[in-house]
């Protein structure tokens, strides 16, 4: 101690504030770091409790158990590819190409997440492709020890089999609704790819066959209504985040040959491998043409151009959120104007469809606010990213797999906050990103193109998951344990029709009216509005 | 240890320089042991270079231990050079966690940058941290702003370290 003493003595004041001067500098930097960071924890917290937006999964469809179900899929080209493959039958090559880029990349995920799915307990028991190498492709990747697979040269033949209880269809659009009316009518479960039908009159002809045949489960292939962004998005709708939306802008941006669907023709396609007239069906007679069969996207007779191709995705992604149906009236415009290459389906267009009466809330005096446009607004030679944007009068939601919304700096609901310095403009007030931290392995410009809408995956407890997978399970678990599939044939017919007055509305170049209380398009006298659709020109 | 005489002017740069830098270092840590949701995860896992040493540090199973040890790194770091105790065992640990964050995002040609507020080519503001703990290291003087002086008072009064 008397040390102790001694060695003290020897310091003076001046000492002493030089030695101990760091500690109030450490006690500054602490206390400012730990108060901000507090300041932001607390204005973050208060944020998300006046929010309260909910951002949970929706529940999970219902059990796989029992008889496995005995499936057909009619179309196997590339998106019947990609569907087999949610269904748990990816094909021989796929699986090769898989391994391959795993060699490669040993990063890719791809074969893992496949090979992690769930097992949906079904058989895949028959195909019909009028391609011989893509029938011969599914008999080859599915004739295995335990699924047996059996090629039927027609749908009818494959859907009276008496061999199958259900089908997915992915043809081209001209087939969708004959194909879906026909086994609805045989008591055969439906998945049919979007656009749900091809023309006005099948779409009717469809409803009426799905409400006559309530047994049988019929889903369209609008596979976001699993996305988990986009139930978080309806949960900010229902709690009128956003205020009044009176726009919502959606688009399509692509600039390469697969997204103009320039897809490569195989060297095995010749008149002997492909039953051309069955390709055909309803539409117009044309002489064998490679080009028409596999790229058949580009003409009105077997597609639906950008309207019913693409905008039926971004229509439908609002639809399940604002659930605003049909629209009063429809204007389109557009052309061809990047691929001059023989289509006849525009690749740029934009549609404006008007909602004069629909509200999704407002925080202004009653009556104030009402009416909405929905814009989809395309072109396949162009990719900026324009993103998805509901506008409200109190806010705007970027909609993607990520979810932001920033408050609007003329809003009613948050003028205080903004006022007190508490909300920013041109900062998020909510964020939510089911990927975050993830890295995604996304393979080409399309790919992310798709992945961006939400329309490739999802995400469930912090897992990428294939969200055609989820939709295909909802539709197997309606099979199953009953009940009705998120995209049936309400949401379908209100995409068709939608779709089918876009594409009036740019052939005829006039606006196009929907009356409601018919429930019919109100066309000119003598106009017969499927020629006009289904034309060629 | 031979320590050349430093003039007044020279010592107090150094001291300030290991003020700035602790203060630096101690600030980044506050910020992120009071921010609950911070991780260092995607910084980790954009890594440019040794992808695979970083993707495996940022593992699910580790990388909480990896946030709290940068954390507690950085604290111990901004507590050693603002007040002046272990400095130079300070600056090797602020040295190897700057070497960490340099080689994650190295400012090389043709590799992808990344948001920062600046340009940069080689050299960036990590490695001149870097740089500034190695001149530290070298002249620790803890004369001033320097509570190992409670210690080794006599030391210091000589000769300014």
């Amino acid at each position: 101690m008397a040390n102790d003493n001694n060695f003290f003595r020897k310091w003076n004041r001046r000492d002493i504030l030089k030695t101990l001067g760091g500690i109030p500098l450490f006690g500054a930097v602490w206390y400012s770091g730990a108060s901000l960071a507090g300041d932001a924890k607390r204005e973050k917290q208060f944020l998300l409790e006046t929010l309260n937006i909910k951002a949970s999964p929706p529940p999970a469809s219902g059990p796989m158990s029992g008889k496995p179900v005995r499936l057909g899929i009619i179309g196997f080209g590339i998106r019947g590819e990609q569907l087999c493959r949610a269904l748990g039958f990816a094909t021989t090559a796929w699986i090769k190409e898989k391994q391959d880029l795993l060699v490669q990349n040993p990063k890719d995920t791809s074969l893992a997440e496949y090979k992690a799915q769930e097992n949906l307990n079904i058989k895949l028991v028959a195909i019909c492709d009028v391609f011989d190498t893509h029938a011969q492709k599914a008999l080859d990747s599915f004739n295995r020890g335990d699924n047996k697979i059996k090629r039927f040269r027609t749908h009818t033949e494959l859907i009276n089999s008496g061999e199958v209880d259900a089908i997915v269809i992915a043809t081209p659009d001209h087939w969708h609704a004959p194909m879906a009316i026909e086994a609805l009518n045989a008591g055969v479960h439906v998945y049919v790819e979007k656009p749900m039908t091809h023309n006005i009159s099948e779409t009717y002809t469809l409803r009426e066959t799905v409400h006559k045949n309530p047994k049988t489960i019929f889903a369209v292939g609008h596979q976001h209504r699993q996305t988990q962004s986009f139930l978080t998005a309806q949960d900010i709708i229902a709690k009128n985040i956003l205020g009044h939306v009176s726009l919502v802008e959606t688009n399509t941006n692509r600039n390469d040959d697969n997204g103009a669907w320039q897809y490569e023709i195989a060297d095995t396609a010749n008149p002997q491998t492909i039953d051309w007239d069955q390709f055909l069906g309803n539409a117009p007679k044309e002489a064998f043409n490679l080009e028409h069969f596999f790229r058949w996207r580009k003409w009105w007779a077997y597609g639906s151009g950008l309207s019913g191709d693409l905008m039926t995705h971004d229509f439908d992604r609002i639809n399940c959120i604002l659930k605003m149906g049909i629209p009063n009236s429809v204007t389109a415009s557009g052309g061809i104007y990047t691929h001059h290459d023989g289509r006849n389906v525009p690749d740029v267009i934009q549609v404006n469809m008007e909602y004069p009466d629909f509200s999704t809330g407002s925080s202004q005096v009653a009556g104030k606010e009402k009416g909405m446009t929905f814009i989809y607004s395309a072109t396949l030679g162009n990719q900026f990213d324009r993103g998805t944007v509901l506008m409200g009068h109190d806010g705007s939601m970027e909609l993607g797999n990520r979810i932001s919304v920033y408050a609007d700096p003329g809003s009613t609901k948050y003028a205080d906050l903004i006022k007190e310095g508490r909300i920013e403009a041109g900062v998020p007030i909510y964020q939510y990103d089911p990927a975050v931290n993830g890295t995604d392995a996304v393979t080409s410009a399309t790919s992310k193109y798709f992945a961006n809408k939400g329309l490739l995956w999802t995400y469930r407890d912090g897992k990428r998951v294939d969200s055609t997978f989820l939709h295909l399970r909802e539709w197997l678990s309606c099979i199953r344990n009953g009940g009705t599939p998120s995209c049936s044939i309400k949401e379908g017919f209100e995409e068709a029709i939608s779709a089918h007055m876009g594409g009036l509305s740019y052939k005829l170049g006039r606006r196009i009216d929907w009356d409601r209380s018919t429930e019919r398009i109100i066309a000119k006298p003598g106009e017969d509005l499927d020629a006009v659709l289904l034309a060629n020109k | 240890m031979i320590v050349p005489k430093l003039t007044a002017g020279q010592s107090y740069g150094l001291v300030l320089l290991r003020i700035l830098v602790g203060w630096h270092f101690l600030y980044e840590g506050i910020i992120k042991a009071y921010n609950p949701s911070w991780t260092s995860k995607s910084y980790l896992l954009s890594a440019s270079i040794l992808k695979s040493f970083f993707t495996w540090i940022a593992a699910p199973s580790r990388i909480s231990v990896i946030d709290t040890l940068n954390i507690i790194g950085l604290i111990a770091v901004g507590i050693s050079l603002l007040i002046g105790i272990k400095v130079r065992c300070g600056c090797i640990g602020g040295m190897l966690l700057l070497l960490l964050y340099y080689l994650a995002h190295p400012p090389f040609p043709s590799l992808p940058q990344g948001p920062t507020e600046g340009s940069y080519w080689i050299v960036n503001k990590n490695l001149i941290e870097m740089a500034a703990l190695y001149v530290i290291y070298e002249f620790p003087l803890i004369s001033v702003f320097g509570i190992e002086n409670l210690f080794f008072k006599h030391k210091a009064k000589t000769n300014l370290i």
